[in-house]
């Protein structure tokens, strides 16, 4: 491994990365930036061959990867899929990310995939389904997951514990981490009237290894009071503030920006990413402070 | 052991907006949040056959495009993660659809745009070039076979196909006239490298593809084009195919017939 995990978080490995775009395939791989690194979902690559895997070659060669999978199914009530798990397991064998995350939702029954990121309630029953789907995921991968908390839409009956318990016990069961996605915290605190920093502090800080950052959108006949985790707009600035009390407390970590829709021009999401590097140079200085 | 919260989201998101109201909190009310789950899945399967489909998209517009995207994905929803996998049936599915019954080159372009996302993703292979081929003596070439590179495609078509298609992709030129006609065309699909490239092809080199795609060789896909055209230019044709980079290799074992 020539890139990022060895070297911990701070300014020597990954610090502000961005989703990679195909739109913007030339220029990740032209851009100077120290630190920048790419993320792809895996389900994207899972082909043969191609002009995809060239260009995610050529910009491996040049930068930090992570892979971050949205089909693993993990809060599904089967264990993974053996087929795609292999075909994960091939991208990462070939690809060598730094990091390698999934999220705690489902999106897979039988021969139906759902393309969402989907809720359930938080039962021990459940607890015990996911502990084994991480588990038998890392088996293959041979390498541990980063856990994404989601975004949450539904407030829901019969949830034994909190997400930040839940995600815990996870932690302590399986020894993967946590992907930290600020937004999804902001945008489900908002929909389910609860505490983003509460939430945030409830967090074992030791296991944040990543951290997701995107915009939201106001439901278009509800309002504010339902946000959407729409990826399609910059990072709001209360989630830029969260970001900040966030690595005041746990020091720098691998940031990523995220954005899928109504994608901007590559200068502008790297506006974004640098600032999200300001912000963790910031952390890094006043660790070793 | 299926979870019931599981059940019951799959029965939501397959049209039975009551399903779920035992486990929401407000009862029906919570029901607007459950429309950011169920919009979420039918936006991410129209916006994958959006990307799957662009020339049938361009052929009918986005809206009308759209509501045919979300039929279908209600009709045969995605069964892998992996997207590019999706909308095998499309086509088919146009073939049937009433709104469509006006657009007959629907369906076609369809399955040539399927055809194009999986020559963009197939497995890299070599390119067969004339050079590869100089020391062989004619016996030995006329009893070899072509092997038909991984990436190409090869549609004959009865109806100008080739011409709605070519003049409806993003790169056309809009100001070329276009004929739906009863005219019959070939259409080839290559990517020798990097690219997908696309070839017009006429009856003679359609012919001679499709005796190599069949596994017959080459002595035999010349004698496909000769029964029609006895003064077809072989020579001529088979080093235009070569450089089109629609072979990988040359099989030279004995046939198996």
């Amino acid at each position: 491994m020539t890139h990022g995990s060895t070297a911990g978080p701070g300014l020597r490995g990954p610090t502000a990365g961005l989703g990679l775009k195909a739109q913007h395939y030339e220029q990740a791989l032209a851009c100077p930036a120290v630190g920048l690194w790419f993320e792809v979902h895996p389900e994207n690559y899972m082909v043969d061959g191609g002009p995809r895997l060239a260009w995610l070659e050529a910009i491996r060669a040049e930068k930090p990867l992570s892979l971050h999978g949205i089909g693993l199914s993990l809060a599904g009530d089967a264990l993974p899929d053996p087929e795609h798990l292999a075909r994960f397991k091939a991208l990462a064998d070939r690809y060598e990310p730094f990091a390698i995350s999934e999220h705690l939702a489902w999106s897979r029954r039988g021969q139906v995939y759902h393309p969402d990121l989907l809720p359930f309630p938080r039962t021990r029953r459940m607890l015990s389904r996911v502990c084994d789907n991480v588990s038998r995921a890392q088996d293959v991968l041979g390498r541990p997951l980063l856990i994404e908390n989601p975004s949450l839409y539904l407030a829901l009956n019969g949830h034994e514990m909190s997400e930040p318990e839940f995600l815990s016990e996870i932690v302590l069961a399986t020894g993967c981490g946590l992907l930290l996605d600020i937004n999804n915290v902001y945008v489900s605190a908002n929909n389910l009237g609860e505490s983003a920093t509460a939430y945030l502090d409830a967090l074992p800080a030791h296991a944040i290894g990543e951290i997701h950052l995107a915009g939201h959108d106001p439901d278009p006949e509800l309002g504010p009071g339902l946000l959407i985790d729409s990826h399609a707009a910059p990072v709001s600035d209360t989630v830029w503030s969260l970001y900040q009390r966030t690595i005041r407390r746990i020091g720098p970590r691998p940031t990523l920006i995220e954005r899928d829709d109504a994608i901007p021009a590559f200068e502008i999401l790297m506006g974004e990413r640098n600032r999200a590097d300001a912000i963790l140079s910031a952390g890094d200085e006043a660790l070793r402070a | 052991m299926p979870e019931p919260f599981h059940d019951a989201m799959d029965a939501v998101l397959a049209g039975d907006a009551a399903a779920l109201d035992p486990w929401l909190r407000d009862g029906a009310a919570g029901r607007a949040g459950l429309a950011v789950y169920q919009n979420t899945v039918a936006k991410a399967r129209a916006d994958a056959l959006t990307g799957l489909f662009p020339t049938v998209m361009r052929l009918v517009g986005p809206d009308w495009f759209r509501e045919a995207a979300l039929l279908f994905g209600r009709h045969s929803p995605p069964s892998s993660p992996v997207l590019d996998d999706y909308g095998v049936g499309f086509a088919d599915w146009l073939e049937m659809f009433p709104p469509a019954r006006e657009l007959p080159f629907l369906a076609p372009v369809a399955r040539v745009d399927r055809a194009w996302s999986e020559a963009h993703r197939a497995v890299e292979a070599p390119v067969l070039s004339a050079s590869d081929l100089v020391q062989l003596g004619p016996d030995v070439l006329f009893a070899a076979r072509a092997v038909i590179h991984p990436a190409a495609r090869i549609f004959w078509f009865d109806w100008t196909v080739p011409t709605v298609w070519l003049a409806n992709r993003a790169e056309s030129d809009p100001s070329k006239p276009v004929y739906w006609d009863e005219k019959a065309e070939g259409l080839l699909l290559v990517r020798p490298q990097g690219a997908v490239e696309t070839h017009a092809i006429d009856r003679n080199q359609w012919l001679f593809l499709d005796s190599c795609r069949r596994g017959l060789p080459l002595g035999r896909a010349a004698a496909s084009v000769m029964v029609t055209q006895p003064l077809a230019d072989l020579s001529r044709l088979f080093a235009g195919l070569l450089r089109f980079g629609v072979f990988t290799r040359l099989n030279l074992e004995p046939s198996p017939q």
